[in-house]
């Protein structure tokens, strides 16, 4: 069945649904990069509640020209009228009163969705009775979509994406480091308005698949996953993309694999999914990349100090020190040092001797700097140094009986 | 309108409506100032899921078990916006949508999975609440005020929100000069042995009450709107954290009783025959006053940016 799904071989309706949920996936993941990357992602959340006025207020006028108020295109030009009002009042809150930005953003969001939900009432109340469709855009229905509507998408979404790639270098370069933007002529303030209008777009084009509340999920989780696999910017959005495509794929084929399993909301997991597993497995920034590089960190601390121990003729009682020691075939298992161990006891401590030569003589300061307990000698020294060096230290002395 | 008509059907919706807003008010000045003020957003959002759960743990529509489920999962995404934030790095708003979100798709789903058709759960439930049921059939007129057996079938939600609000007041009252000073500056109130990370979260503890208790009696969209519109516009008209407050419990107090009276009696004015959403109209009411706040408050824009208006 799931297969079935991930061909395409469901029917017309669910292979619609995945190619669409698959085109605004990708959008959303590249649009909602730059969004992120400007650390303003809850922007979308304000954007998106600001469609319900707009979706509520076509519908009204479609009917009372004598139209059929679910007229996709009209809806979603209404939304996208109110969705760019509220973005503009929000910007006016952040740049002309002392408002913060969430608080704007919570205010446009609470706002504008609190009027929609007056609007949607009122709709109720019309006794036109044809209004059922327009909660769908709370959380998506994807149950009777048609040609037209998935062709709206599919438009919506590519219109999208190459205004993305023509505008990517200054949105790029906004997003790092504005006031450099700002300095070499860049209008950052019209750049950040085109990055919503873009936010807004793909949260228009949105609005059928995924309803308005959830939207947001697709602009936020692939950006931040993405952010997991890499540093270069480009890389990002290609990654972003990548993976709310996908997601959106996967979704929306699992959901027409079984009943009761709503498109908007599946994605989202998905979507989801994949962050929790590169949250956990990415090389770098991953939560397992940096457990490893702590225990890697804490056996090279135990066995210096082992060894230094080794070399003075203490006693090691750390066990996790001795184990160590053990499995490097350094100390045998009554804790004598082996012959190797021995020779490696005796560099560590000439090492720390040679360290402390070189940290307090000031002609090595940069050197010093990079002293951290652990670092070998020979990583920072050349040769010859370390043997002016050892000449300092000099031959042993006697050694006392 | 005579008291025999006003009591039963508008004193409990209009008492609970401004209850709930005071109480979300209050602790949305210091979240205002924290910049913390989406908290309420995402609260409100997690709450779903959280009530959900209850529900099938239970197999019943009951208020307690719903609330707690409800408290359980707010203090669920705090920990986990917290746990992506520090492990992964993430700037806090972004861990922040990453979290309300995907716990609003599960507890869609969840919602979507059971059979819910026979009891009272939705999302658009939780969304828009429903002011306008809560009716105290038992009243007659103003005398019932005072008459025990009228009282004892009082909507449940009026008692609980009260006490609510008494918590906030507490809460606000009792720490006030930590919470006051830690909000301002932070480093200070450490360096005088003010424990600010447990502070903090006692506040978003408490916003996360507020949320849960109005919400369980007029949905999220008023919460959302309290926690930061009457906040914000009392910031456009003073200096002082106080005056700021006074200002927003009058914001919140105005725009419970206009949206209510207006959701109720204004599409009759007009010649409509139904009220629309009570919920709805408050939230829109709260951001006219914070428009007009914005736009002639005395003190609306930053200190040293010169007034462009």
């Amino acid at each position: 069945m799931l297969w079935d799904a991930l061909t395409l071989q469901l029917g017309y309706n669910a292979a619609l649904v995945a190619i669409g949920a698959t085109l605004l996936g990708v959008s959303a993941g590249v649009t909602g990069t730059f969004l992120f990357l400007r650390k303003r992602a809850l922007v979308s959340d304000a954007i998106s509640h600001a469609t319900l006025p707009g979706v509520c207020l076509a519908f009204m006028v479609m009917v009372a020209l004598g139209g059929d108020g679910r007229n996709l295109p009209g809806l979603l030009a209404g939304s996208a009228v109110s969705a760019w009002l509220g973005l503009l009042c929000m910007n006016w809150l952040t740049r002309h009163t002392r408002l913060a930005e969430d608080a704007a953003i919570g205010a446009i969001l609470s706002v504008f969705f609190g009027l929609g939900i007056v609007l949607l009432t009122v709709i109720q109340t019309m006794g036109v009775g044809r209004q059922a469709g327009l909660e769908g855009f709370l959380l998506g229905s994807t149950a009777g979509m048609l040609w037209a509507d998935a062709l709206i998408i599919a438009v919506g979404g590519a219109a999208t994406l190459i205004l993305v790639m023509i505008i990517r270098r200054p949105m790029t370069m906004v997003a790092f480091d504005p006031e450099y933007a700002a300095a070499r002529g860049l209008p950052v303030n019209r750049i950040d308005l085109a990055m919503m209008g873009l936010v807004m777009a793909v949260t228009v084009v949105g609005l059928k698949i995924v309803g308005l509340i959830l939207i947001v999920a697709l602009l936020i989780i692939p950006p931040v996953t993405a952010r997991f696999w890499t540093d270069r910017s480009d890389r990002v959005v290609l990654l972003a993309g990548l993976t709310g495509g996908m997601a959106g794929y996967l979704g929306a084929a699992l959901s027409a694999s079984a009943p009761n399993l709503p498109t908007g909301p599946i994605i989202v997991l998905v979507s989801f999914g994949f962050f929790a597993l590169s949250l956990f497995l990415a090389p770098a920034r991953g939560v397992l990349a940096a457990v490893l590089r702590h225990l890697r960190f804490q056996r090279r601390v135990h066995i210096r100090q082992g060894l230094l121990a080794l070399a003075q003729g203490q006693k090691i009682y750390e066990p996790l020190t001795l184990r160590l020691l053990r499995r490097a075939g350094l100390v045998r298992a009554d804790g004598v040092a082996t012959d190797p161990g021995k020779a490696r006891a005796a560099k560590a401590l000439r090492d720390e001797k040679r360290w402390e030569i070189v940290r307090s003589d000031l002609a090595h300061e940069a050197t010093a700097a990079l002293y951290d307990g652990l670092r070998d000698i020979e990583t920072v020294l050349t040769l010859d140094q370390i043997a002016e060096i050892d000449r300092r230290i000099g031959t042993p002395q006697e050694v006392p009986a | 309108m005579s008291g025999e008509e006003f009591v039963p059907l508008s004193l409990t919706p209009l008492l609970i409506g401004v209850f709930a807003a005071i109480a979300c008010a209050l602790p949305g000045n210091f979240l205002v100032l924290r910049k913390q003020a989406l908290i309420g957003d995402a609260i409100s959002h997690v709450v779903l899921p959280g009530i959900v759960v209850a529900f099938l743990l239970t197999g019943a529509i009951s208020t307690w078990p719903m609330m707690l489920g409800a408290a359980g999962a707010a203090v669920v995404a705090v920990i986990l916006i917290e746990a992506i934030r520090r492990l992964g790095q993430i700037e806090p708003g972004a861990a922040m949508g990453v979290v309300f979100t995907t716990m609003f798709a599960a507890g869609v789903l969840l919602l979507e999975q059971t059979d819910t058709s026979t009891v009272h759960l939705d999302v658009e439930h939780a969304l828009y609440g429903n002011l306008e049921s809560l009716i105290w059939l038992d009243a007659t007129g103003w005398s019932s005020v005072l008459d025990i057996e009228a009282l004892v079938g009082l909507p449940p939600e009026l008692p609980r929100i009260a006490l609510t609000l008494v918590g906030v007041i507490l809460f606000t009252w009792l720490f006030w000069r930590p919470l006051k000073i830690s909000t301002f500056d932070e480093g200070f109130a450490r360096t005088i042995g003010i424990r600010t990370g447990v502070l903090g979260m006692a506040l978003v503890i408490t916003a996360a009450i507020a949320a849960v208790a109005a919400f369980d009696a007029v949905g999220s969209i008023i919460v959302i709107a309290m926690f930061i519109c009457p906040p914000a516009a009392a910031r456009m008209m003073t200096n002082r954290l106080e005056t700021q407050i006074a200002w927003s419990v009058v914001f919140a107090i105005i725009s419970a009783v206009s949206g209510y009276v207006l959701a109720g009696y204004g599409p009759l004015w007009l010649g409509g025959a139904d009220a629309v959403s009570a919920a709805g109209m408050i939230a829109t009411m709260s951001g006219l006053i914070l428009a007009l706040a914005a736009l002639f408050g005395p003190c609306r824009v930053r200190v040293g940016v010169q007034n462009s208006a």
